[in-house]
């Protein structure tokens, strides 16, 4: 790509380069080494005036002070952590709760998305109208005020802690969140994830041996049902065996907060509700026009040869539709991601809001805002590869 | 009428420019024609704008006696509202000249964040707010309470520290407005809310539906000495700005107030001759104008004046000198001599 | 659907009762399927168990604009003496009261021109003029100065004007960076090609927050020593850069959209780089990217509600803020429902606009 081959009038003839404007090959090179001293000036002058105020305001650089002890409490983590952990623990514990607010999000979008995606092109008037009222509503106003509203209704409607709502024996419901039973610790809960893990490779391999062998034979295996039962099966095969184990941890009102029991936060509940409501209406139109995108006749072809509606859908329409949807859907998660440090304007502890506090403690701003863009641009690739990859996969299957 | 417009432009666009580097600002502010002081956004009696935009507030008027020592002027000033987020980097990068937002002197902010700290104009400490309901009377009784706290401020470190050192766990809710914090608390999100004393008084003065539902702590837990703070690398700025607060507590060691000024310029006594630039060097050796401890006792006050319009005893927030008195009357309020 | 009758020689008839009519429409759409009708039973419970109250508090029970807050905390519906004691809190920010007119006016000339622009009618040269004078006239209302108009500090300002400066002039600037960026990203100069894709992706891969944090914390570090620029320069910076990279995507897709005969024929011309692009792909380019810079402005439109982030009261920060008043604490839905429905009137505006463009657009193509 470095040398134009096209030659236009005024050109030399082929083979030679000359050191002249009117040449395109000669033009390109200096439009580019222009361009690039243009830019590395321009870095240049940013990054001395950088170095040089921070070293006459003797500003510290560096990331020491990640090893540092952070001594500022966070409302909720996925790990331990306490305020005698290092700014580095502290920053983890954020991108933690970046990360699940962000898959679950993407789980329940994708899910509630595709409902109303499918529900907008049903032949019942009032539930298309319905979906697309949704759809228009939610996506022509601003995220953060629905983030806004949501955490309002929880904070501001919601009756104080100790007139919580008790809907169900064990759950509360209060302006500091919802508190379900939890499981008490036990060993069965390990045996049983474990044996959901061997359920799974074991459908895996399942399924792959059931496709060579309808590929060999002809014969086609019920894989649904094998898969369903080894899922469900296993763990509850472990339950059984580790005897059955039925105690609850309840959550009570101890002092000033429920205690036990596993909590939802109001932040959480605000951050995820307005994500997923948000982005849903996204995803609604992406699943609508992807399988608009799918001839009519592609079923009616599917029927003429004898398959039935299920692999007809499976195996006919979905593949296409799916090679429409990948893509924006692709762009719809990662906009759910980023949206995600929205978080920080009603106070859930993601990666940006712990970045934002440390950069307050630390006075050093650069080292808090690189390592929020690194961290995001990480998992925007991240997301781009794996998807890129399924988009691969799936264009395969149709060809 | 164009050129008009065009300084209207760049003036509202505010690109400003020093002339050269290092020991600069009072030239550039002189240049400029007025202070730009950084100030809270909102917290009652410290740094608050009314409703037609003017502001009031202990920091806010030690902008102004700044203000007065370098135009003599009190209105010379523009204020920029800063979350603790953006105090920082505004004072860092020279957005704002001063930085008098209730900020706590420490050793990191000294030194890795490059600030240096005028005389501390509000020695305070950090406490508990909570709601009377509750029914309690100590700190010690906080254990597993849910706290409302603004992030990025010396408050959230000091509360984490002091449910460690007391083995007591805590809930933080850690927002970043300070608006956002009292709303987060008096709704209900939170027990406990706490920031340095004084401002719990303005929160409990100026925001809280009503104020006798709600009762502060004996315990006070950290040591807060506010003080203005301006960056690295200018002395002569930082000298202005600290000579200017100690005219204030040396006005009111002396007895010197903005109504009797006039009596004290020809007084016998040389200490306040020197002060007041009867007998001249002190201004200009800060380079300033003779008179400016002079102006700044007129159109500013001296200290206990600007402690008891702001947060005194006669305003909302009801607050009592305390520390704050002058050394002669067992406070902390002590100013260098000015010889 | 289309029921034509024959015409030979007798009188028009009705179509039977069971293909037109409210009852076949009923059949047809509500209960064709044994489901749907299940379906259609339960959204309608639904529907009425959620609707009437709603209606209630809005209108029947609701107070009116002159409302206090006692009346309105003593029960009753939707309160909208707040809107009518903060409407021009919320509309105009911290903008003296006396001079609201100003920002009053300033939300009508965006208005028009927004409103004019999308009139396909007036896309001409002389459309740029009317925008500068309007935006001249925008600048001249908002910072006074000058005609006896007060001076207006610009950290006074707040609400929608703020919103429609942020967004209108940050797509006002960041478009012609765009078609740069564009260009450069399907250049053949290999430099500029790694340049440009660098920083669109480079952007497109962080949320607006960090940028905005750039602008707000970082950016001032960048600048010589005794240089500062002020807050909501920078957050338009913020918006125009992160604007750009995303507008730069847009335009890629109309620049590969266009067939490369378009690309030949105007090299067997003879045309220069900047005359192809000027005269015979751009224009073609950018009339098939233009719905999708509409969802773009929308999109950015709605972000502009970021800066109270960094502390600027734009319409939401604003709608925020004056529920921070300790005697209006608690009127959120009012608050959030009135500030919703301006976004929402003009992002649905726009996009109803975008997809009519893209029919009438792909109407002329198809010719």
């Amino acid at each position: 790509m470095a040398t134009e081959t096209r030659t236009t009038q005024g050109a030399p003839a082929p083979g030679g380069t000359s050191f002249s404007l009117s040449d395109p090959t000669f033009r390109a090179i200096v439009y580019q080494i222009l361009v690039v001293g243009a830019v590395v000036l321009v870095g240049w002058f940013l990054i001395s005036n950088t170095l040089d105020n921070l070293a006459r305001r003797s500003i510290a650089t560096g990331y020491s002070f990640l090893e540092r002890e952070a001594s500022f409490g966070i409302g909720e983590s996925i790990i331990d952590y306490s305020p005698k952990d290092t700014y580095g623990r502290a920053f983890l514990v954020g991108v933690l709760n970046t990360l699940k607010v962000s898959v679950i999000g993407i789980l329940l979008a994708t899910v509630i998305g595709t409902l109303i995606g499918v529900a907008r092109l049903s032949s019942n008037w009032l539930i298309a109208k319905l979906a697309s009222t949704y759809v228009e509503i939610i996506r022509n106003i601003p995220p953060l005020l629905q983030l806004f509203f949501w955490y309002a209704l929880v904070s501001d409607s919601l009756p104080p802690v100790r007139n919580a709502l008790n809907p169900l024996p064990g759950v509360f419901l209060s302006q500091r969140g919802l508190w379900v039973p939890g499981l008490s610790h036990s060993p069965v809960w390990t045996m049983m994830a474990v044996a959901f893990a061997v359920a799974v490779v074991g459908t895996f391999a399942l399924s792959r041996w059931a496709k060579g062998r309808q590929a060999r034979t002809g014969q086609i295996f019920p894989m649904a049902r094998a898969g369903l039962g080894l899922l469900i099966g296993l763990p509850l095969l472990a339950y059984i065996l580790g005897g059955m184990p039925t105690a609850l941890d309840m959550p009570k009102l101890t002092g000033f907060n429920f205690v036990g029991g596993k909590a939802l936060s109001p932040e959480f509940f605000a951050i995820l509700t307005g994500l997923t409501v948000y982005t849903s209406a996204f995803i609604a139109e992406v699943v609508r026009s992807g399988i608009v995108a799918v001839n009519w006749g592609q079923t009616e072809a599917a029927r003429a040869l004898g398959l039935p509606s299920g692999p007809t859908l499976r195996l006919v329409i979905l593949p296409q539709a799916l090679r429409v949807i990948v893509p924006p859907l692709t762009s719809q998660y990662l906009n759910l991601t980023k949206n995600s440090s929205l978080a920080l304007a009603i106070g859930y502890p993601d990666l940006v809001s712990i970045a934002n506090t440390t950069l307050n403690q630390t006075g050093q701003a650069i080292e808090g805002v690189t390592m929020i863009m690194g961290t995001y641009l990480t998992i925007s690739l991240s997301i781009s590869i794996f998807m890129n990859w399924y988009n691969k996969r799936i264009a395969l299957v149709e060809r | 009428m164009k050129s008009e417009l065009l300084a209207a432009a760049a003036a509202a666009v505010v690109v400003t420019v020093a002339a050269g580097a290092g020991a600069a600002t009072l030239d550039t502010v002189k240049q400029r024609g007025f202070v730009q002081c950084g100030v809270n956004a909102g917290l009652p009696g410290f740094g608050n704008p009314d409703s037609a935009g003017n502001w009031t507030g202990l920091d806010v008027d030690f902008c102004r006696a700044v203000a007065v020592a370098v135009f003599n002027d009190p209105n010379k000033i523009k204020f920029t509202p800063l979350s603790a987020q953006q105090r920082f980097p505004a004072i860092q990068s020279g957005e704002v000249d001063l930085l008098s937002r209730n900020t706590t002197v420490t050793l990191t902010r000294d030194t890795s964040v490059g600030l240096n700290f005028a005389p501390v104009t509000y020695y305070d400490g950090q406490g508990f707010m909570v709601n009377k309901k509750l029914g309690v009377k100590s700190a010690k009784e906080l254990n597993g309470a849910t706290v409302c706290v603004q992030s990025g401020t010396t408050t959230e470190l000091n509360l984490a520290d002091y449910f460690r050192a007391n083995n007591m766990s805590y809930n933080p809710v850690v927002i970043e407005s300070n608006d956002e914090v009292n709303a987060a608390y008096f709704a209900g999100r939170c027990d406990v809310l706490t920031t340095d004393v004084s401002g719990l008084a303005g929160t409990r003065a100026g925001v809280a539906p009503v104020p006798d539902d709600h009762v502060i702590l004996p315990e006070v837990i950290s040591k807060e000495p506010l003080a203005p703070a301006v960056r690295h690398g200018d002395d002569q700025w930082f000298d202005i700005v600290k000579w200017t607060v100690n005219v204030t507590i040396q006005a009111e060691e002396f007895g010197i107030n903005s109504k009797n000024v006039d009596e004290f310029v020809n007084s016998k006594n040389p200490d306040i001759q020197r002060f007041l630039g009867t007998s001249p060097g002190m201004g200009k050796a800060l380079g300033l104008d003779e008179k400016y401890a002079y102006n700044v006792i007129k159109k500013a006050g001296n200290y206990g004046e600007i402690f008891d319009r702001n947060v005194g005893p006669g305003t909302p927030l009801k607050l009592e000198r305390g520390l704050n008195a002058l050394w002669t009357k067992g406070g902390l309020q002590y100013s260098a001599p000015f010889r | 659907m289309t029921d034509t009758v024959k015409h030979v020689g007798l009188p028009d008839e009705r179509p039977p009762s069971n293909i037109v009519g409210p009852v076949a429409w009923l059949r047809n759409n509500l209960f064709n399927t044994w489901y749907n009708a299940i379906l259609t039973v339960l959204v309608l419970l639904l529907l009425a168990t959620a609707v009437p109250p709603f209606i209630t508090w809005l209108f029947v029970t609701a107070h009116g604009f002159d409302a206090t807050s006692q009346e309105c905390r003593a029960g009753g519906g939707a309160c909208w003496g707040f809107i009518g004691e903060k409407l021009r809190f919320i509309l105009f920010g911290t903008f003296p009261y006396d001079e609201q007119w100003r920002p009053l006016l300033t939300i009508v000339i965006f208005i028009a021109l927004l409103v004019g622009s999308c009139d396909r009618r007036f896309w001409k040269p002389w459309l740029g003029l009317v925008w500068a004078v309007g935006l001249t006239a925008v600048g001249i209302l908002m910072w006074g100065g000058v005609f006896g108009l007060t001076p207006v500090e610009n950290t006074l300002w707040g609400g929608l004007p703020l919103t429609l400066i942020l967004s209108v002039i940050g797509l006002a600037v960041a478009f012609p960076a765009a078609i740069l960026l564009a260009l450069g990203r399907r250049s053949n100069m290999p430099a500029v090609k790694v340049l440009c894709v660098t920083y669109i992706e480079l952007i497109r891969g962080v949320p607006l927050i960090s940028l905005l944090f750039m602008a707000s914390v970082m950016f001032p570090l960048f600048l010589p020593n005794g240089v500062s620029v002020d807050k909501l320069l920078r957050a338009q910076v913020a918006f125009i850069m992160f604007a750009a990279a995303y507008m730069a995507e847009a335009i890629r897709g109309g620049l590969q959209a266009i067939p490369k005969g378009q690309y030949e024929a105007a090299d067997g011309l003879g045309l220069s780089y900047w005359q192809k692009m000027l005269k015979i792909i751009l224009p073609q380019a950018l009339a098939i990217a233009i719905p999708p810079l509409v969802n773009t402005f929308i999109s950015f439109f709605k972000d502009t509600s970021l800066v109270i982030i960094i502390g600027l009261y734009d319409l939401l920060g604003a709608g925020k803020v004056a529920l921070s008043d300790p005697s209006w604490r608690g009127f959120y839905r009012e608050s959030y429902l009135f500030v919703g429905v301006i976004y929402w009137v003009f992002c649905f505006s726009m996009s109803k606009y975008s997809q009519k463009l893209e029919r009438d657009l792909n109407r002329s193509h198809r010719r």
